[in-house]
This record gives structure tokens, sequence and C-alpha cells, in this order.
């Protein structure tokens, strides 16, 4: 248990994965105009990273350790990441057109969005390859995506308020557009920066 | 993009269309390795070799290449040599390894190599392709060098680990080699490349209109055929 919290913390929080691993990256900046679309795609985030460290997981542990395939491991998980991108968006679509709504424009984008690659390579590291039992293993990765898409939700979404507000601010011609928000980042990171002793 | 001799490729990639500071493309790897001078250089490299090998296959294969499967035969392509690369530079360079870490299998995701599949080698003969992945390649890993030195400059008073700046005349500025410096060192080039283009723009020689992330949209992004806008579409529609 103390395990978990200490994953959930560190990868939502600590090591955020804007602002201090600079993945998704993308997203972050291109789609942190408005607070609700933000919203949105931090949801699709949490969604489709949860579900790619699970079948990541599975596939890493059950199909590419036993061959001793292990060196496939980015040509497997790229492909398996938009495999699963792909059909959960068909699923979706038939079976849940509620949820295909609010999330499913969102869904393509995020294929070669590379925190989920990013999630599912650290996994490898951090806790495939040490020495824990099998159900450990994939529930600490599936709790470790989880935890990475809500710290980029987190991120974004803050990111959007921000925004919000600096549309009525005065800016130096040179910093307007992307610069500003560029700086904006810089400072966020250094707020999640003050973070880095809790763990 | 009309010109396909050997030089105007080089030319291209390393100026006109210089893929982080005109073009705006590939920010993560952009942000997360140039803590120093020599990450940016091995990084810059890494993805040189793996855009030239990945353009050289994609134009052999461009008439083969259905081209309902494009996406993900180029994707196979590009993590089979960014796969070659991670071995190789584990091999002979460990302690290169061990500072880029993940950022190199995450070549795979940087959008200047799958961008530069789909927008030339998918398109053009063998010889300038490989020569737009040289020049292409090149311009990142100037860039990325640049951007490198300055944050270790600023942030510790050093170039290539060389001391420039003694501490006795210079106190390192240490948030510039920590993640928000890459934010700040970043946002400058941006205004300053801001500037630049509305000199260019009054001199009648327009620089090319930047297509990455930062650019409002996903014009620039790789996958922007598969997802065909529906996002700007539906921001548009919303607005």
């Amino acid at each position: 248990m103390k395990e978990l919290l200490l994953i959930i913390i560190g990868s939502s929080i600590v090591n955020n994965v804007v602002l201090s691993q600079f993945l998704g990256l993308c997203p972050f900046f291109g789609v942190s105009k408005k607070i609700e679309t933000s919203a949105g795609m931090g949801g699709a985030v949490i969604f489709v990273i949860t579900i790619a460290s699970f079948v990541t997981g599975l596939v890493y542990n059950f199909v590419l350790v036993p061959l001793g395939f292990e060196y496939l491991q980015t040509i497997v998980f790229i492909l398996v990441i938009a495999a699963l991108v792909q059909f959960v968006e068909m699923f979706l679509k038939k079976s849940v057109p509620s949820l295909y709504n609010s999330l499913g424009v969102f869904l393509p984008l995020i294929t070669t969005n590379c925190a989920v690659l990013g999630v599912a390579i650290n996994n490898i590291g951090n806790y495939y390859d040490k020495g824990y039992s099998i159900g450990l293993k994939l529930l600490y990765g599936v709790v470790d995506g989880f935890a990475t898409a809500v710290g980029f939700t987190i991120a974004i979404v803050i990111m959007a308020g921000i925004r919000e507000k600096i549309e009525y601010n005065d800016i130096p011609g040179p910093f307007k557009g992307s610069a500003i928000v560029l700086v904006t980042a810089g400072l966020m990171a250094i707020a999640f920066f003050g973070f880095s002793g809790v763990i | 993009m009309s010109d396909n001799r050997i030089g105007e490729r080089l030319k291209n990639g390393l100026l006109i269309e210089n893929p982080t500071f005109v073009m705006m493309l590939g920010m993560c790897p952009t942000l997360a390795v140039t803590t120093s001078g020599i990450n940016g250089l091995g990084m810059g490299l890494s993805t040189t070799i793996v855009l030239t090998m990945s353009n050289l296959i994609i134009s052999l294969l461009r008439n083969v290449i259905p081209d309902r499967v494009r996406m993900p035969a180029f994707i196979v392509v590009v993590a089979s040599f960014v796969t070659i690369v991670q071995f190789l530079v584990q091999g002979f360079v460990p302690s290169l390894y061990a500072a880029l870490g993940i950022y190199i299998p995450l070549i795979v995701v940087n959008c200047i190599i799958l961008g530069r599949a789909e927008s030339f080698a998918s398109k053009n003969p063998i010889i300038p392709s490989t020569f737009d992945g040289i020049g292409m390649g090149l311009g990142f890993t100037c860039s990325l060098t640049v951007i490198g030195c300055v944050r270790e400059l600023l942030g510790s008073g050093k170039i290539f680990n060389m001391v420039i700046l003694p501490s006795d005349i210079y106190t390192p500025i240490t948030i510039f080699v920590l993640a928000p410096g890459a934010f700040f060192v970043l946002s400058v080039l941006v205004a300053v490349m801001n500037v630049v283009r509305k000199k260019m723009d009054a001199k009648g020689k327009p620089l090319a209109a930047p297509v990455g992330c930062l650019a409002d949209g996903c014009a620039g992004c790789s996958m922007a055929n598969s997802c065909t806008g529906k996002l700007t579409a539906d921001k548009k529609g919303g607005e």
C-alpha cells in the first residue's frame, strides 16, 4: 500500500510527466487554450495511458520475456499502442457513444504522444525488470501509468486556466503567442520543482 | 522544396527549414536533453542517423508500401533503426546512454522523422531523400548543440565540460540546467525567432512558417493525416 501511494505521488506530482520529464509537450501546448478542451484531452490521456500500460505490461511480461525478445520492445510497444488507440476509438464509437463524443476527437492525437510510449518504456526499467511477482509488476505498471496521466491532466488544466487569463494581458510583442506560454510553463515547472523533496 | 540537388537539400535542412529554429519541430527532445552541449550533440547525431537511414529505406520502398498502411510501415522502419541506434549508443558510449536514457527509444515518436518520411522521403528519389535526412539531422544537431551550450554556460559556467566562466567571476544560475530553465531558454529562442521573422518579412524574404506543436494546432503533427484535423475543426465549431 505504501509503495502504491509513493508511486502515485511520485508519478503524478513530483516527477510530473510534462513539467519535469518533457513528455507529451505537443498536446500540452496545442490543446491548452480552453479549460474544457484541455480537461477532455486529460481524460482521454488518462484513459489511453492506463489501458496502454496494462496491455504493454502483458505483452512484455507474457510474450517478449518468455521468448527472449526484450530488444524488440520499442517496435512492439509503438505498434501495440497505435493499434490499441485505433481499437479503443472504434470500440467507443460503437458501444459507448457518450464517452466517444467527449473523448473521441482526442484519441487519434494520442497515438504518437511520447508520454504513452514513455510510460511503457519507463515501466520496464522501474518495475518489470525488478524482482517483483508478476501480479505486482502489472499492478505497479498500471498504477504508475494512471498516476502519470493524472499528472498530465493536472498540468494541462492549470496551464489552460492560466492561458485563459493571459488572453487579457498586455504582452511584449515578440513574446506574444507561444513564447509567453513557454515562460508560463517554466514558472509552473519551478513550482512543481518545489515538490521534489516530498519523496 | 522543389530543388533536389544535394547542396540544396543540406542547406534546406541546416538553414531554410531548420527543424528546431524555423519549423519548431521535435520540442520534447529539444527541451529534455539539452542540459549540456555534449548531450545535445549526442542526441542530435543519434537522430541524424535514424533520420538518414529511415529516409533512405522509405524512399526505396515508396512504390511498394500501399498508401493506406504507410504510417504503420513508416513507424516500423523508424522503430527498427531506433533500436539499432539504441544498442550502438549503449554499447559504445555508455555514458551518453545513461544521460539520454529514455529519450533514445523516444526518437520513434519524434515528429521530425515521421514528418520528413511523410512529406519528403515518400515522394522523392533515394539520393535527395538521403541528403534531406542528413541536412535535417545536422540542422537538428546544430540547434540542440547550441541550446545545450547556452544552458550549460548559464547553468554551470562551462561549455563541453571546459570551464569558460570561473566561479569567482560568475555565479552559475543552476536553474538553467534543470527542467524550468529549458522552458525559459526556449521561450527566449521563440521570441528572438519572432523578431527575426518580422525583420525577414519586412525585407521581403519570409521564413518558412513554423509547423510544430508550438504553432497552434496539428498542422505539423505527423499524425495529422490520420486524425484529419478533427480537433481543429472541433475547436472552430466550439468558438
